[in-house]
């Protein structure tokens, strides 16, 4: 379970400001004290662990019978009832192969419902890469059973025993018989409603991987068409009756608190509402332009104050961050033996970033009969309702959460801050409020990945090999902070820190800071060691898993030929993550005068155990080595004074078509394991391949990132 | 009083009247329920909200809606004829060259830009325009695939012609 709490620290973003709106309304200052939903403290297990099978939690209660995953129809529908959620990473095309597959039907007969707290079992977040290894098979569990049932009232039917029937199309039939009965005849039956009720048995055998016909192929998203004719609806699209469109305030600085604000020249605006509790301050208008100008002349009413405390900026980070780490930075406890020993000592740092999904957090809420419904984007579907219900003192069950398929997360939307927004202004307005934020508010008031600073030190023996490692990571988390190369002595260890930006989870989590430290500091030690860093890795490593990928990436791109090659810009680094292997091999163009690179060579090699879905898993490799590229070549936040310097597109400028070449992937079939998920792994190779490029060019070891190309001086 | 603005709007007249510095952007989506259009940074930058105004790939989130006055606007809820995609729409379908799907739509119209302009265009002239756009989730291979796709299917009818 070890790899879980790994993934449930930093799961839930650092809090600051939870709303409430209840009767008993209090300040902020009193709730900061309060209980939340989640445990607040950032990077603490405990009680998250505690609230991992509860409503709203980590993983979900799942469903608590038949009928909750799936309703057979009279008329021949099939629908599939699960809470994950579809925010690009592929779940509803891999949901509807596990359905499929199970109930012996072809993807085209399933209606998949996701993410609908009225409708569907709570799975719990769609995070940490647990769709695939837990909620596929819990999915396949449920149409299992109802294809078990199917047969049993085959065999009641027609006095056979179940051994002489099978299910093919979505039909059972005897091998001599002419007739068949269908999920149809199911559902018509007497017993069905009863049958349906029953918890889903937990043993049932599922289908072989050998026998796969619709799991293990290339299916593509089921609501393909809706997205290129521009019919889907994503929660920023959502329409209602009477619908009013928002706007709230927000502080200057992240600093800032609300002193005073004069709302009369907003009030007087023909067709605004105007809503302030506490800090809370918003409209709502009849288009965005005039909620944008209602929102204009509140912002000339306030007065802000600033609220003491230290105010660290982007260039501060690595004292600041190493000043707060929490019980201080512990020293090498392998000290005494680097004496005469061959060592190195480095210090890497990696910056905040933003996730910048595309469609920016949006909310549509409706008010009815003292019912809440609110359309947004979240990871956490019941997370976010419970999150509304504390926010107006409701009970669950008077809030209804439904999440559309909507545009990109990448561990960036766990939270439900917008949706409790708009419901306050819909409460306020008596009518449906859509609130999308803009691309500022996305850059500045949602979380980021945190900052890393990470203390590496290591010796070698007098064969080359590692004999010491130690390996320490400020602020950014635990997640591959242990190293897969076997080392006698080692300490790897993860340290708290005072986080000055509101952080959270990220594609890989802290696993792309540890992967990108230790890959670095690897050749770094391989070029002390004098060995070629495709030798020195496979001669410390005895996973076979891993061996294979690196093996293999290295083969396909010609490490051995191309790295011998006078001045060659190549590089390669390896990693394991969430039970995924990885290995990346790049080549790049280095402009020294201009202190500039180009990517123009990708070879990675991805094992994640049995593919189901080998189309779906290429485009979230190739996705997660372009969003690594960003990571490597330009993205960083910077920030000053509780301000964001750089929360645009136009400032913070992350990969396009031309900075992402077209890339040499190999994914590796083991249908003898269980499979991984696979939407956060392939992120973790790409940068520190690309830095150990660098090294190998120019002689310049990498230490931080975005990579800087050392110019040169003529 | 406003005056009315009137466009040619994916093949039919349209008339509002309504303030005209607001963005084509926001009227498309909140005034005429066209919400195929997507916001995605308000400032031209990752043309999310490409439409072809008079043919040109141009980014709705700038453009008041008082510039359109009189010109022809075509969005992605305008491709479709009987039923049929556009062979642009055809080739990201067949390609499945999206992840989140949200930047899609600006794709799409900004390929059927190109060619508009230039039945010529070589996958070059095309990526020179795609390079102003964002796929945050990183879709850019499947992309390349899709516009070759587009390249070839114009190659093979300027052979047929």
């Amino acid at each position: 379970m070890k790899a879980e709490n790994d993934t449930l620290e930093l799961s839930q973003p650092t809090e600051t400001h939870p709303y409430d709106f209840g009767i008993t309304r209090r300040s902020f200052t009193k709730l900061l004290g309060g209980g939340l939903m989640f445990a607040v403290s950032h990077l603490r297990g405990s009680a998250q662990e505690s609230g991992q099978r509860s409503h709203g939690g980590f993983l979900g209660a799942g469903a608590p019978n038949l009928a909750a995953r799936i309703h057979l129809g009279t008329d021949g529908t099939i629908t599939v009832m699960c809470g994950k959620v579809e925010g690009g990473q592929g779940a509803r095309a891999e949901i509807t192969q596990a359905a499929a597959e199970e109930l012996r039907v072809p993807v085209e007969k399933i209606q998949l419902i996701l993410a609908d707290t009225s409708l569907v079992p709570d799975d719990g977040m769609t995070v940490g890469s647990g769709t695939t290894p837990r909620t596929v098979p819990a999915v396949r569990q449920g149409a299992a059973a109802a294809r078990n049932l199917l047969i049993g009232f085959a065999c009641s039917q027609w006095s056979l025993e179940p051994a002489s029937l099978a299910v093919r199309d979505g039909r059972v039939i005897h091998a001599n018989a002419t007739s068949a009965l269908s999920y149809a005849d199911l559902a018509r039956s007497d017993d069905a409603a009863k049958q349906f009720q029953q918890a889903i048995p937990s043993g049932i055998e599922l289908t072989p991987v050998k026998e796969w016909k619709v799991l293990g192929t290339p299916v593509h998203r089921p609501n393909a068409r809706a997205i290129v004719t521009g019919t889907h609806q994503y929660p920023s699209d959502i329409t209602r009756s009477e619908m009013l469109y928002g706007k709230v305030l927000r502080p200057p600085s992240y600093n800032a608190k609300l002193i005073s604000i004069d709302l009369t020249s907003a009030k007087a605006m023909k067709d605004v509402i105007v809503v302030q509790d506490d800090q809370f301050v918003g409209v709502a208008a009849s288009n965005s332009s005039l909620a944008a100008k209602a929102l204009q002349a509140l912002a000339s009413a306030a007065k802000w104050e600033n609220v003491p405390g230290p105010k660290p900026s982007s260039k501060d980070l690595v004292e600041y961050l190493r000043q707060n780490a929490e019980g201080g930075v512990p020293a090498n406890p392998f000290a005494d033996l680097l004496a005469g020993a061959k060592s190195l000592r480095r210090t890497y740092y990696v910056p905040y970033i933003q996730h910048g999904p595309l469609e920016p957090r949006a909310a549509v809420a409706e008010w009815k009969d003292g019912r809440l419904t609110v359309w947004t984007a979240s990871q956490s579907p019941f997370g976010v309702q419970k999150e509304l219900a504390r926010a107006f003192h409701l009970s669950d069950q008077s809030v209804r959460v439904i999440i559309p398929d909507f545009g990109g997360a990448f561990g960036g939307k766990h939270t439900g801050e917008c949706a409790v927004e708009s419901a306050r202004l819909a409460k306020a307005a008596g009518r449906p409020v859509s609130l999308r934020w803009t691309r500022e508010e996305e850059f500045t008031w949602a979380y980021f990945r945190p900052a890393a600073v990470i203390d590496a030190e290591a010796s070698l023996d007098a064969h080359g090999k590692i004999a010491t490692w130690h390996f320490i990571n400020i602020n950014s988390g635990p997640n591959a902070v242990d190293t897969p190369y076997s080392i006698a002595r080692k300490e790897c260890r993860f340290i708290a820190s005072k986080p000055p930006l509101r952080h959270g989870s990220y594609r890989g989590l802290a696993a792309t800071a540890n992967n990108f430290a230790r890959e670095v500091f690897m050749d770094g030690l391989a070029a002390a060691a004098g060995a070629d860093p495709l030798d020195f890795r496979l001669v410390h490593l005895d996973d076979p898993r891993l061996c294979a990928v690196l093996q293999r990436a290295a083969t396909e791109f010609q490490w051995s030929e191309r790295s011998k090659q006078k001045g060659a810009a190549v590089g390669l680094a390896c990693g394991v993550e969430k039970g995924s292997y990885v290995a990346a091999c790049v080549e790049v163009a280095l402009d020294r005068q201009r202190g500039q690179l180009k990517v123009t060579r990708i070879c990675q090699t991805y094992e994640c155990g049995a593919i189901i879905n080998p189309a779906n898993l290429l485009s979230q490799v190739q996705g997660a080595i372009s969003m690594g590229l960003g990571a490597a070549l330009r993205e960083e936040v910077r920030f000053e004074n509780g301000k964001i310097l750089n929360g645009s597109f136009a400032e913070y400028l992350v990969p396009r078509f031309a900075d992402v070449p077209d890339m040499d992937i190999q994914l590796i079939d083991r249908l003898d394991l269980p499979s991984a998920g696979a939407g956060e792994t392939p992120i973790i190779a790409i940068a520190p391949a690309i830095a150990n490029a660098v090294f190998r060019a120019t002689g310049s070891g990498v230490r931080s990132l975005p990579v800087q190309v050392p110019k040169t001086s003529s | 009083m406003d005056a009315p603005i009137g466009f040619t709007l994916n093949g039919k007249p349209q008339a509002i009247v309504t303030d005209p510095d607001r963005s084509l952007l926001e009227v498309l989506r909140e005034d005429l329920h066209l919400t195929g259009t997507k916001f995605g940074c308000g400032e031209g930058a990752c043309r999310a909200c490409t439409v072809l105004i008079n043919g040109e790939p141009t980014p709705s989130c700038l453009a008041p809606v008082s510039a359109v006055n009189g010109q022809t606007v075509l969005t992605i809820e305008g491709l479709e004829r009987n039923g049929h995609l556009h062979p642009v729409q055809e080739a990201f379908l067949t390609e499945g060259a999206f992840q989140c799907g949200y930047c899609t739509a600006g794709m799409i119209m900004g390929v059927i830009g190109v060619t508009r302009r230039n039945p010529h265009a070589t996958e070059h002239d095309i990526f020179a325009e795609l390079d102003h756009h964002i796929c945050r989730c990183g879709s850019y291979v499947k992309y390349r695939a899709a516009v070759r796709r587009v390249v070839d299917l114009t190659q093979i009818e300027k052979r047929r012609a």
